[in-house]
């Protein structure tokens, strides 16, 4: 995430700038022994520095993902660790077609996460049905299904632009407002 | 080393009369229920009444020198046109004799053929794909279940009258909170491309009132 200058809403690289806000804040922890922040601000950097993607790879796009969370490209540099349970996910990555007669399975893995949770459609299949548009037995799309937050499209998409999407969607989580007002 | 120590490597005109050889024991064998039996394209393909498979397959399987004892698969071919619609195909592997052969049985629709489960293992979940998808019954068959399509799915995609798309598709419904099926409602339809011509699979999408089109026609 790095650290961000909240005028630009950019992040500032290392350097003398970086250095001096570095220090500014280890300062105020040594004096007075506490930092302040905003409660969302805090939560929306707790919640995109560790979001852990559901395992659900259906198709041949699984294999990009899998790229996407090996050492070349490793996801867990962003604090992204693939979890076997849908209960200990936050996103889940559509990777794939997804067929009619897996649709209520997908469905029922989404509603057993936990809130917050979102969805990231991988590849063409999961977009919109791709080459399987019009086949008997494919959905046209796993937005029927599931509300979709990002779209990668591709067929299938590589590694990095799967990263992307998931950029992407750190971006998203970041500037939603966390704690709903009435 | 010389051409005669490699046995395994017979030239292509051995193979072909060892084919033959084989097809006039197998039409031996089968005797009365043979339709044909004849080299096709460099394989065995051997016709019977389908009441005759089991009867068949048993008497291929053991016999001694053809030996033909496994059923690498088991298939269907649909051929509108004809009375009786379908071709249900063995595919049968003589490993002693490392040669295949094709056991083809004419079906018309509605029409039971007997199951071979009983007799090869892999017939099991072969002829319920074969059920699935063409919808041929296999009497005899301990548990004919679809095996690929979605649970109540009606009709059999591998036919040619099957519409491409389908009849249903399915939605989540955020009021019964289940997903559902529901007829087909496609946006575009498909569109079937040869590619002879880039404009061909454009001619129903240009309307002919649009503007710009056709002009001449509505002037004159």
């Amino acid at each position: 995430m790095g650290i961000m200058d909240p005028a630009k809403a950019a992040p500032i690289p290392p350097g003398a700038d970086q250095d001096a806000i570095l220090r500014a804040v280890g300062d105020e922890i040594t004096n007075r022994g506490f930092v302040i922040a905003k409660a969302d601000k805090l939560f929306n950097w707790a919640r995109s520095g560790s979001l852990w993607p559901m395992t659900f790879g259906l198709a041949c796009c699984a294999v990009e993902m899998m790229h996407s969370a090996a050492s070349r490209y490793d996801m867990d540099r962003y604090g992204m660790l693939f979890r076997p349970s849908p209960r200990q996910s936050d996103v889940m990555i559509v990777a794939g077609t997804l067929t009619n007669k897996m649709a209520p399975a997908l469905r029922r893995v989404y509603d057993q996460m936990p809130e917050p949770r979102w969805v990231l459609s991988m590849g063409s299949c999961a977009n919109g049905g791709g080459y399987y548009h019009y086949s008997y037995a494919v959905v046209r799309g796993c937005d029927r299904i599931v509300p979709v937050d990002v779209y990668v499209p591709g067929c299938p998409p590589t590694a990095e632009a799967l990263i992307y999407g998931l950029l992407q969607l750190q971006k998203k989580i970041r500037r939603t407002a966390t704690i709903a007002r009435a | 080393m010389t051409e005669t120590n490699m046995p395994d490597m017979p030239a292509a005109e051995d193979t072909e009369t060892a084919l033959i050889t084989m097809a006039d024991h197998i039409a031996d064998v089968v005797d009365t229920m043979t339709v044909s039996c004849a080299v096709v394209r460099g394989e065995i393909e051997l016709r019977v009444n389908p009441a005759d498979i089991p009867q068949v397959l048993t008497l291929l399987r053991g016999d001694r020198q053809a030996a033909f004892n496994q059923l690498i698969d088991l298939t269907a071919v649909d051929y509108p046109e004809r009375e009786a619609r379908f071709d249900v195909v063995y595919l049968m592997l003589s490993m002693n004799n490392n040669m295949r052969m094709r056991l083809v049985a004419p079906v018309a629709e509605g029409q039971a053929i007997p199951s071979v489960t009983n007799l090869f293992l892999s017939a099991n979940w072969a002829e319920r794909e074969v059920w699935d998808m063409f919808g041929i019954f296999f009497s005899g068959h301990p548990d004919l279940r679809r095996l690929l399509t979605d649970y109540g799915f009606e009709g059999h995609p591998l036919r040619k009258d099957f519409p491409l798309t389908g009849h249903v598709e399915v939605r989540y419904d955020d009021t019964q909170r289940r997903v559902v099926n529901e007829p087909v409602h496609l946006v575009q339809e498909f569109r079937d491309f040869d590619f002879l011509s880039p404009w061909e699979g454009m001619q129903t999408q240009i309307a002919p009132d649009a503007p710009g089109h056709d002009d001449s026609e509505q002037k004159g």
